[in-house]
């Protein structure tokens, strides 16, 4: 069933129309990817869905319940949390702090410490720099970071805004994986990722965007396949 | 590699450094001379020192409001010197019930007077955070989102309203500040003799400071303002209301400064509609000494500067001769920050403007 229904979404900045009726459901234990070139609306379709963008039309239901007039700090209260583009890490903030911050909306102590203790796990190098201020880390570091912060919301629905973007090639495996850890851990995610071959090889579903509109949708293997797609996004012919 | 290190320094560089060293040329010669005219004895210097402590730390308290909302919103909130100044009217008012009541008659210091002070105290944060408040809501979070000139143009309109508010409301006059006689006098601390209301002063604004480096580095609450101050967007992303952390910020600025009127009323006997003007003034001054934006370097640079007018005047002028130093303070204040403008625009604790995220 339906954990995330996204319905004819349209978002504006300003007087430019940068989602055109994007319509998104991601269902319960999925990974679900967004792939298109620059622009094309991948980043604003998360932000929107998130609640930093409201959109001008349409409905973004979670679970049941209507977000799209909600706050973004609501939003996070009921189970979504994003590790943004570009990571966003609190630079002058330990990792220790930036880990608490990502659990800033919760009370429950053990709740809270239990998913510490799973961040640390996931991520050993975290544990390592725990004190060490988030400025200093490295980018793939920083990444590691950004996904534990918004696990550490210990979310439903987790957005995933490019993750593997300036990372070396190893790193780029590791993550990956990492994301079929936390999904395998009951966690569904919501992908967006320039890097097209990979995201679609571990998601179960993908939609193709392009300049603010949904072109294509189908499972990961399907569009893996899809000879429009291999040429327009993995630059195979 | 030598044509262009030859090419990076340009003329204006080279007469800044030219400046720079004929200035410290000055300071040199003005601190031997007045060294060894001897006209000031030990007493005096510490007495001098004392009192730059003690109107350093009032500094201190209204610069980290400056500075935190700087830090948060990137916006010089010119009217935080009325805020203060509001913070002393506030603290007068409540002041003088209590002389009425005698709870300022005792000759030495007893619970009633440190009841009636701490009453004093609280009274002014709690309405200069909650005046701080109100011009946050009213006259700059409509404007978030304008461009930066928005904001401090209104903030200076925010300014002249408060002072002239409290122009009309209150007069023009200077309203003396109840005398405590149980701080009269000085009072030997380690062999220093030291102005009671000085000590007052200098123990309960250190207590302030301390408390809100703790409010900002221990709590979760000022570690989410850290975090808003770094980056709104994902701030909200963690679940942290961005204009809750911005009140709560304004909240506890306004409070610093509502405190550090009583204090400053208590050093000066003085309340009146424009005392907010100066020491507003070189609070800023001291937050950008210290670096702007940087609450330790608030501190530190209120220290500093309180510090420096109380010191320099009459250390560095004296000996080169001019009549009445002490009347140069404010402009040796405000050439000081001229100085690191030029020679360190970051500050003393500050990071580079530049790449630091705007």
């Amino acid at each position: 069933m339906a954990l995330l229904e996204a319905t004819d979404i349209h978002t504006y900045y300003g007087a430019i129309h940068a989602l055109k009726g994007i319509t998104v459901t991601v269902d319960k234990g999925e990974i679900v990817t967004l792939i298109g070139a620059n622009g094309a609306g991948k980043t604003t379709t998360l932000n929107t869905i998130c609640g930093i963008y409201h959109p001008r039309q349409g409905t973004i239901v979670l679970d049941g319940e209507p977000i799209h007039d909600m706050p973004a700090h609501t939003i996070v209260t009921r189970g979504l949390s994003q590790s943004p583009e570009g990571r966003r890490v609190f630079g002058r903030l330990s990792v220790a702090e930036n880990l608490e911050m990502g659990a800033f909306t919760r009370k429950d102590k053990a709740g809270i410490k239990r998913d510490l203790e799973r961040v640390y796990e996931l991520f050993p190098r975290l544990l390592e720099r725990r004190k060490q201020l988030a400025g200093t880390l490295s980018g793939g570091e920083q990444q590691m970071l950004a996904m534990g912060r918004a696990l550490m919301a210990s979310p439903r629905l987790l957005l995933l805004d490019e993750p593997s973007m300036g990372l070396a090639p190893m790193l780029v495996d590791l993550i990956f994986d990492t994301i079929k850890e936390i999904n395998a851990q009951g966690v569904t995610v919501l992908l967006v990722e320039q890097n097209a071959l990979v995201a679609l090889s571990i998601a179960n579903r993908a939609y193709v965007l392009e300049t603010g509109s949904i072109v294509l949708s189908g499972t990961g293997q399907e569009l893996l396949n899809n000879p429009e797609v291999m040429k327009s996004y993995l630059g195979i012919d | 590699m030598l044509k262009n290190l030859r090419r990076r320094v340009s003329g204006t560089t080279i007469a800044m450094w030219i400046i720079g060293f004929i200035l410290l040329v000055v300071v040199i010669v003005g601190v031997v001379r007045t060294l060894m005219i001897g006209k000031y004895t030990g007493a005096d210097w510490t007495d001098l020192f004392v009192y730059g402590i003690s109107q350093g730390s009032v500094y201190a308290l209204i610069a980290l409001g400056y500075t935190m909302v700087y830090g948060i919103l990137r916006m010089i909130n010119f009217a935080h010197g009325d805020i203060f100044m509001a913070g002393a009217f506030f603290g007068y008012f409540t002041a003088i019930v209590f002389e009425k009541n005698g709870f300022f008659d005792s000759p030495t210091v007893d619970g009633k007077l440190v009841l009636a002070l701490v009453v004093v105290t609280l009274v002014a944060a709690a309405g200069a955070a909650g005046l701080a408040i109100l011009l946050e809501r009213i006259a700059y979070r409509p404007l978030r989102r304008a461009p930066r000139l928005v904001p401090l143009i209104t903030a200076i309109g925010a300014s002249f309203f408060l002072e002239y508010s409290f122009l009309g409301l209150f007069g023009s006059g200077i309203k003396g500040f109840p005398e405590i006689d149980a701080l009269k006098g000085r009072v030997s601390i380690f062999g220093v003799e030291i102005l009671k209301t000085q000590v007052v002063v200098i123990v309960a604004s250190f207590v302030m400071l301390i408390a809100l480096w703790l409010f900002v580095q221990r709590s979760k609450m000022g570690k989410a303002i850290q975090a808003v101050s770094e980056d709104k967007d994902a701030a909200a992303l963690m679940g942290i209301n961005v204009d809750r952390s911005i009140m709560i910020t304004f909240l506890v600025g306004g409070a610093l400064a509502g405190a550090a009127g009583v204090l400053y009323a208590l050093l000066f006997r003085q309340v009146y509609f424009f005392m907010g003007f100066f020491p507003g003034l070189k609070a800023f001054t001291a937050a950008v000494l210290g670096g702007i934006g940087n609450i330790a370097g608030a501190m530190v640079g209120g220290l500093f500067l309180g510090i420096a007018e109380s010191l320099f005047p009459n250390l560095v002028l004296d000996g080169l001769g001019i009549p009445a130093p002490y009347q140069l303070k404010d402009a040796l204040a405000f050439l000081l920050l001229v100085l690191v403008l030029i020679f360190r625009p970051t500050g003393i604790l500050g990071e580079r403007l530049a790449t630091k995220k705007a």
